[in-house]
C-alpha cells in the first residue's frame, strides 16, 4: 500500500510555535498526542460523541478526533496543558480540585477545555447554560453534578 | 481506513478540477464531522480529501435585502451567533443550534449536512421550508437546484462527478413569515432524530390567515421529505384553525414512510411526525406574529 | 478471628474534604493513563474481530498483512498456549483459563460479533489498521442465540459444544445452560397459599455496558529472558498478572504489571483483553514494546458488559402488610462463556426485606454476546429492578402505602438473607427514616414544565453486600514527618485520598502529609481488585494496620530516646509522651527527625485478608416528567439516601452516590444492546448507545447516613455499588406514578412508554 506524502504544518500549541510533518489522514488528536507528545488530550470514542479529545482552535472548542492534523496550519491550539500558567492553575482547574469534580479523571481535560471556552465568552452562565454547553462531553463517573458546581465556582472566582 | 492525501485548493475551479480528477475517490471536507467518521468506518475508500475551507466563497455569509446566501463550508455557530440572521431565518437557526454539541457546531455546517444526505439530517428540512436553493459548481459551470431535490437516497445526492456545493441561498422572508424545526430524541442533546419536522408559514398582513406553508420531515423516509399535502392543508386557513392544524398533522404522518430500526418503530415515527407537525405549525405561527 | 470496633466521632482527618493527592496531575493533563505510555521503538497493535455472532473459523490468511511495509508481527488464536480447565478467583468473578484464553482470541469458533480472531503489530496505528484489514478470515456462519429465551429454546444452536451444565446438581450436556442453583428457606409454597395478597410478575432486561470513557488498552514487552512486562489501565494489577501468566502459561513471577491511571472501570476493567495479545506480538517482533488501544466499537462489542435477562418475582403478604413469602427466577445471560453474576443477584434480590419464607432460583445462560463481566454491584441492579417494581405492584394491588410497607418489612440485624447469611448491624431502617426526613420526600412534586406533561415520583431501595479480600500497604517515614504510602489498589475515583486519610488519622498528621502511590506488582504485596466496594474498606484497613505499626515502632524509638520503658509511652493527637513524666513529649514530626539517633528508617506494612465486609443499603427518590404525546421522559429531581458506614472523604462518597444514580438512570431510560437477528449490536457507538449527558440529569441530591460497620476500624462500609441498584426501579415506579403504566422491560424508553400508553388507552 502506497502511503501519501506527509503534510507540512506550522501551528501554535499552547502559545508555542510548532512545525510538523503529518500523515494527511492523521487526526489532530493523534497529531497532538503522538507527534507533539501532549497526552493530556484523551481519546474516548473517535467519532465526536464523548468530548474527551476537546481542544480549542483559534478560541473555538472542537473534538480533535474529527479534525485532521493537516487542517491546522496557521491556527492556534489550546490543550489542557495550556490552561495553567507560571502564575498558577486556571480557576477552573482549582475549582475542579476543590469541588471533587473528577473521579477517574479521563474526561477532565476535555471538560476543562470546553468549560474554558464557555467562560471566556460568557463569564456568568446559568446552570442550564453550563449543562447545555457541556452536553458534548460525556462523564460516566460523576453524574455531572460536581462538574457543574465547579464551573459555577470558577465563574464566580474569575469575576 | 484507506490512506488519503490532503488537498486544500484556493478557488472553486481548482476544487472542481481535483474532484473531477478523482471522481468518487475524493470528497470535500468542511467540518469533517461526518466524513472522517465514515472514512474510518470503511464506508468508502478515499485517495484524497479536498479541504474547501480555504476558498473564500465557501466561507462567506451574505445577508442582504434580496435574501441570504452562505457558503457550503460555513459552520453552524457562525449562523446562530449572528443575531440578525438568526431572527430572520428562525428555522435555519433551530437546526444550526441543535446539530451535535458545541464542539461539533464549531466545525459542522448545513452545507455538509445537506451533502451528507442522511435521512435524519436535521439541517435539511429547515432549508426546504425556507425555500432554499443549492448553488452547485462543476466542470461544465454552475447550476442551481431546489434543496428538496438535492437528496436522492440515503447518503446519496444530486452532485455529479466533479461537482461541488458552493453555497445555499434563500429568499428574504416577509414580515409575516415564521418557521420552526424540532426533532424528537430520547436524550436532550447529541442524538440522531427519531423523527424531525420543519414548518414554515407566511401569514396575511393581518396575521390571521396562512398564505403559504411548507412542512418538511426528517428520519421518516430514505431522504428528507417535503410533505406538500401537509402544507396545502394550511393554505387559506385561519392560523388558529385547530381542524386545519390537525389535518396538516395527519397529512404529514401520511407522507412519512419510515422504517423500524434501533431508533424507533414505524408506528412511533408516524405518530411523532403528527405530534411535531402540529407543534411546529403553532410555533411557526407564533414566530410569524412576533 | 474477626475484630470488631466501637464507633468514634472525634476524628481530625476522617470526614474532612482535602484535595485528592492525584488531583493536580489529573487537571493539568500530566497524569499518565494507559494509552499515554510511550516506549522506545514501540509498535501498535490492532485486533481483527469477527463480524459474525457465531461462526466456525475455516481459515485465516495473514500473508498479505505480513507482507506490508511497517508490519512486524501477526498472530492468531493458534499462537496462544493450549489450556485445560483451570478456574481462578478474580475477586469479583472468576475465570476458567480455557475459556478465558479462547475469549482473548478465538480458536475454532467465533462466539460473538467482535470476538478477536487475529492481531497485527506495526510501526504505527494507522499502518496496523490497514494491515489488519488485509487479514483474510474465512467463516462458516452458524445460527446464533443472543438472549436467554433463544438460548434455552429446544432447537437452540449449542454455543459451547463441551459445556457441561449443572442443573441443581445434575449434569446436563448439549446445553447453553451453564448452571441452575436454588436457595430455599422456610415454607414458601405454604406461605403463598395462606397469604392474602399474592402477585407474580415477569421483567426483562437488555445487556448494558459500563460505558467508561477510557477504552481498554495495554502495552507489553515479552523479552528474551522470558519476562513479560505489562503497562495497562486496570482495576487490579495483581489479577492482571494472574490472568496474563495463566493465559501465557508462565509463572506469575515472570510477569510484572504496572497499573497506569485508569479512566473508569465499574467492574469492566477486571478481566483482560489486550494484555496477552500485545505480549505475544512483542515476542514475535523480537521483544519490542507493543501497545494496543481498543476502538469504541470494540469496547462495546468485545469487552465485558452486564447481562440482560428475564426475572420473575412472586410476593405474598398478609392483609395488614406483612411480607410473608417471596420467590424469584433469575435468568441472566453470561455472554459467550459461563459466569453471569447470577450468584450475586441472588444474594441481593430480597435483601432489603425481612421475609421468613424465600426461594431463589438462578440460571447462568450462555449466549452469542460478549462474555459478561462485573458492572457495579454485578447482578444486583437487575434483581433490584424486578424486586422493587414487584413491591410497588404488590402495594398497588393491595392498597398498601409504599413507604410504610418498606419500613414495616425492612431488613435489620438478625434478618436472614436469601442465601442464608444472617445480617449483623445493617442500616436499612435508618436509610428509610432518613429518606422520609429528606427535603425531597417532604416536598411536593411540583407542576409540570409544560401543559399536558405529567409528573410522577418513585422510590426504590437497594442492597449490596460489599467484599473484603486481600490488600497490602507499605508506609515509610520521612525525616520531615511526612509519610510515603505505597499501595496496590488502583485509584478509580479518589481512593488514594481515602486510604491516605485513614493512615493520617492514626498518625496524627494531615492528609497532605501522607503521600500515596499506586505501584507495580513487584513493589507492594498482593492486593485484590479495586471492586466490590472494597478499596476504602480493605486497603484502608491495611493502611490503618500499617499506621498502627508505625506508631508502635515510634513508641519504641521514643523509649530509646528517653531511656524509659516502651509501655510508659503514649501517643495522642500527634504527640508521643511519657505516661508518668509530663516533661517528656515529642511530636510525630520531631521524632521523625531523630530516626538516625534511634535505629534508622521506620518502614511498616499492613496486610489484610478480610472475609466479611459490611453490607449496605440505599433508597432513592426519583421525580420525573413525561410528555404523554411523545413519551419523552426527563428526571427532574433525584435524591440518593445511603448508609455508608462512615464517610472518610464525604465529597467522593457523594460522588459515588451521584455517579451510581446517573448510571442507573441511563440504564433505566435508554441504554441497551440493541441486537439484530444476525446477532449484531446495532448501536455500538456513544451516539446511539445514549448514555446520559449533563442535560439529561438534574442536580442529584445526597443524604449520607452513617451506621458504622463494626468490622472496620473507622466503621467504613463500601459505597460504590449500592447506588446503582435502586434507580431502575425508582424510575419504573415514578413512570407508573406519572402516567399509570407499568413498564416491565428495560430500557423504559419513549417508544415503550408510548406503546404502553396506547395499550392502556
Amino acid at each position: 500500500m502506497e502511503l501519501p506524502q506527509r503534510v507540512h504544518v506550522r501551528t501554535t500549541i499552547n502559545g508555542q510555535a510548532q512545525e510538523f510533518l503529518v500523515p494527511p489522514y492523521m487526526s489532530l488528536l493523534d497529531t497532538i498526542r503522538e507527534i507533539a507528545g501532549l497526552t493530556g488530550t484523551k481519546e474516548g470514542c473517535l467519532d465526536g460523541n464523548c468530548g474527551a479529545c476537546t481542544v480549542s482552535i483559534d478560541g473555538r472548542i472542537v473534538d480533535s478526533c474529527l479534525v485532521l492534523g493537516a487542517e491546522v496550519d496557521g491556527k492556534s491550539i489550546t490543550t489542557v496543558e495550556g490552561l495553567a500558567t507560571a502564575k498558577g492553575l486556571h480557576p477552573l482547574q482549582q475549582a475542579f480540585l476543590e469541588e471533587a469534580a473528577l473521579q477517574c479523571g479521563i474526561c477532565t481535560p476535555g471538560f476543562l477545555v470546553a468549560a474554558k471556552g464557555l467562560l471566556d465568552n460568557e463569564p456568568d452562565p446559568s446552570e442550564e447554560r453550563i449543562r447545555h454547553w457541556l452536553a458534548g462531553n460525556l462523564c460516566r463517573c460523576t453524574g455531572y453534578d460536581k462538574i457543574v458546581r465547579a464551573v459555577q465556582k470558577a465563574a464566580t472566582a474569575s469575576h | 481506513m484507506h490512506p488519503f492525501a490532503y488537498i486544500a485548493p484556493k478557488t472553486v475551479e481548482e476544487a472542481v478540477a481535483v474532484l473531477n480528477k478523482h471522481g468518487d475517490r475524493a470528497r470535500p471536507i468542511a467540518g469533517g464531522t461526518d466524513l472522517l467518521v465514515q472514512a474510518r468506518g470503511g464506508r468508502f475508500d478515499l485517495d484524497a480529501v479536498v479541504d474547501i475551507k480555504k476558498i473564500p466563497e465557501l466561507e462567506s455569509i451574505k445577508n442582504g435585502a434580496s435574501g441570504l446566501e452562505f457558503g457550503a463550508a460555513v459552520p453552524c455557530y457562525q449562523l446562530y451567533e449572528n443575531k440578525k440572521l438568526a431572527a430572520e431565518y428562525p428555522g435555519i437557526m433551530d437546526a444550526a443550534s441543535l446539530i451535535g454539541g458545541i464542539q461539533i457546531q464549531s466545525r459542522a455546517g448545513l452545507g455538509g449536512n445537506l451533502c451528507n444526505a442522511t435521512p435524519s439530517g436535521d439541517g435539511i428540512g429547515p432549508l426546504i421550508v425556507h425555500y432554499g436553493t443549492a448553488v452547485i459548481a462543476g466542470p461544465g459551470g454552475r447550476r442551481e437546484l431546489a434543496v428538496e431535490k438535492f437528496c436522492t437516497g440515503p447518503g446519496r445526492n444530486a452532485l455529479k462527478k466533479g461537482e461541488l456545493l458552493v453555497s445555499l441561498k434563500f429568499p428574504k422572508p416577509s414580515a409575516t413569515f415564521g418557521a420552526a424545526y424540532e426533532r424528537f430524541i430520547p436524550r436532550n442533546e447529541m442524538d440522531i432524530a427519531v423523527a424531525g419536522v420543519a414548518v414554515s408559514v407566511e401569514l396575511s398582513a393581518d396575521k390571521k390567515t396562512i398564505k403559504k406553508a411548507r412542512v418538511a420531515l426528517a428520519s421518516v423516509a430514505p431522504t428528507p421529505v417535503l410533505a406538500e399535502a401537509a402544507g396545502a392543508a394550511l393554505i387559506g386557513k385561519s392560523a388558529d384553525d385547530e381542524a386545519a392544524i390537525n389535518a396538516a398533522g395527519a397529512a404529514a404522518a401520511k407522507a412519512a414512510k419510515p422504517i423500524t430500526d434501533m431508533r424507533g418503530t414505524i408506528e412511533q415515527r408516524k405518530h411523532l411526525v403528527e405530534v411535531l407537525t402540529k407543534r411546529m405549525i403553532r410555533k411557526a405561527v407564533e414566530r410569524a406574529r412576533s | 478471628m474477626v475484630s470488631t470496633f466501637e464507633p468514634k466521632s472525634n476524628y481530625k482527618v476522617i470526614g474532612t474534604r482535602p484535595i485528592r493527592h492525584d488531583g493536580l496531575d489529573k487537571v493539568t493533563g500530566r497524569a499518565i493513563y494507559g494509552a499515554d505510555i510511550k516506549l522506545p521503538g514501540m509498535l501498535w497493535a490492532v485486533v481483527v474481530r469477527s463480524p459474525h455472532a457465531h461462526a466456525r473459523i475455516k481459515s485465516i490468511d495473514t500473508s498479505a498483512a505480513e507482507a506490508m511495509d511497517g508490519v512486524y508481527a501477526v498472530m492468531t488464536g493458534a499462537d496462544l498456549p493450549a489450556q485445560e480447565d483451570r478456574v481462578v478467583d478474580l475477586g469479583e468473578g472468576s475465570a476458567n483459563f480455557r475459556w478465558a484464553s479462547d475469549n482473548i482470541m478465538a480458536s475454532d469458533k467465533a462466539l460473538y460479533r467482535g470476538h478477536a480472531v487475529a492481531a497485527v503489530a506495526a510501526s504505527d496505528r494507522y499502518i496496523a489498521e490497514m494491515a489488519a484489514g488485509l487479514v483474510k478470515v474465512e467463516y462458516e456462519v452458524l445460527p446464533n442465540a443472543t438472549n436467554v429465551v433463544d438460548a434455552l429454546a429446544p432447537n437452540a444452536p449449542i454455543i459451547l459444544e463441551d459445556l457441561v451444565g449443572d442443573d441443581l446438581g445434575e449434569e446436563v450436556k448439549n446445553t447453553n445452560m451453564a448452571s441452575h442453583f436454588r436457595h430455599e428457606f422456610g415454607n414458601v409454597d405454604g406461605s403463598f397459599a395462606k397469604a392474602d395478597h399474592v402477585i407474580e410478575r415477569e421483567y426483562t432486561m437488555q445487556m448494558v455496558h459500563q460505558g467508561y470513557i477510557e477504552p481498554h488498552n495495554a502495552t507489553a514487552i515479552w523479552d528474551q529472558e522470558n519476562r513479560v512486562r505489562i503497562w495497562t489501565s486496570t482495576q487490579g494489577a495483581f489479577p492482571v498478572r494472574t490472568q496474563t501468566a495463566g493465559i501465557l502459561k508462565l509463572s506469575e513471577s515472570r510477569v510484572k504489571v504496572t497499573p497506569l491511571e485508569i479512566g473508569g472501570g465499574f467492574g469492566g476493567k477486571i478481566p483482560i483483553y489486550l494484555e496477552p495479545v500485545c505480549a505475544i506480538l512483542s515476542r514475535k517482533s523480537g521483544g519490542r514494546p507493543v501497545k494496543g488501544v481498543m476502538e469504541r466499537r470494540s469496547v462495546f462489542e468485545g469487552s465485558g458488559p452486564a447481562p440482560g435477562g428475564v426475572l420473575t418475582v412472586k410476593l405474598g403478604a398478609t392483609r395488614d402488610g406483612k411480607l410473608v413469602a417471596a420467590a424469584t427466577d433469575i435468568k441472566l445471560e453470561a455472554g459467550a462463556y459461563p459466569g453471569a453474576a447470577v450468584g450475586a443477584a441472588a444474594m441481593c434480590v430480597f435483601s432489603c426485606y425481612d421475609i421468613a419464607n424465600t426461594r431463589i432460583d438462578g440460571w447462568d445462560i450462555v449466549v452469542n454476546k460478549p462474555k459478561s463481566s462485573a458492572y457495579r454491584a454485578p447482578g444486583a441492579p437487575q434483581a433490584t429492578y424486578a424486586m422493587e417494581s414487584a413491591v410497588d405492584e404488590l402495594c398497588e394491588a393491595a392498597g398498601f402505602d409504599k413507604m410504610k410497607f418498606r419500613v414495616d418489612n425492612a431488613a435489620h440485624e438478625g434478618t436472614r438473607r436469601g442465601d442464608g447469611v444472617i445480617f449483623q448491624k445493617v442500616g436499612m431502617r435508618e436509610v428509610l427514616a432518613a429518606t422520609k426526613a429528606s427535603p425531597h420526600w417532604r416536598s411536593e412534586i411540583g407542576a409540570p414544565s409544560r401543559p399536558g406533561n405529567k409528573r410522577g415520583r418513585g422510590i426504590a431501595s437497594g442492597y449490596w453486600f460489599n467484599i473484603g479480600l486481600k490488600s497490602s500497604v507499605n508506609l515509610a517515614l520521612n525525616s520531615d514527618g511526612t509519610v510515603e504510602l505505597v499501595e496496590g489498589s488502583t485509584d478509580i475515583g479518589g481512593s488514594r485520598a481515602s486510604i491516605a486519610m485513614q493512615a493520617a488519622e492514626v498518625l496524627g498528621i494531615t492528609a497532605e502529609e501522607v503521600r500515596p502511590s499506586v505501584v507495580d506488582t513487584e513493589s507492594v504485596g498482593y492486593t485484590d481488585v479495586t471492586g466490590g466496594s472494597r478499596t476504602t474498606y480493605a486497603t484502608g484497613y491495611a493502611a490503618w494496620k500499617a499506621a498502627n505499626s508505625m506508631v508502635d515502632e515510634l513508641k519504641r524509638r521514643a523509649a530509646l530516646l528517653w531511656e524509659i520503658g516502651e509501655d510508659n509511652i503514649q501517643f495522642e493527637d500527634g504527640v508521643f509522651s511519657s505516661k508518668t513524666d509530663s516533661e517528656l513529649k515529642i511530636s510525630f514530626k520531631d521524632l521523625a527527625g531523630k530516626l538516625n539517633d534511634t535505629g534508622g528508617p521506620v518502614n511498616t506494612t499492613g496486610a489484610v485478608d478480610l472475609e466479611a465486609a459490611g453490607g449496605a443499603y440505599g433508597t432513592h427518590i426519583c421525580d420525573l416528567e413525561i410528555d404523554p404525546e411523545t413519551g419523552k421522559t426527563d428526571v427532574v429531581r433525584y435524591t440518593v439516601v445511603q448508609d455508608v458506614g462512615k464517610a472518610i472523604h464525604p465529597s467522593y462518597v457523594e460522588g459515588q452516590m451521584q455517579g451510581g444514580a446517573a448510571q442507573g438512570v441511563g440504564w433505566a431510560l435508554n441504554e441497551e444492546y440493541f441486537m439484530n437477528l444476525d446477532g449484531t449490536m446495532m448501536n455500538s457507538t456513544y451516539l446511539d448507545y445514549r448514555m446520559p449527558t449533563s442535560l439529561d440529569l438534574p442536580e442529584i441530591e445526597t443524604v449520607i447516613v452513617e451506621v458504622p460497620n463494626p468490622l472496620h476500624p473507622f466503621g467504613v462500609r463500601g459505597v460504590g455499588e449500592v447506588p446503582i441498584c435502586p434507580p431502575i426501579a425508582a424510575v419504573a415506579n415514578a413512570i407508573h406514578d406519572a402516567v399509570g403504566v407499568r413498564l416491565r422491560d428495560t430500557p423504559m424508553n419513549p417508544g415503550k412508554i408510548m406503546s404502553a400508553l396506547e395499550k392502556k388507552g
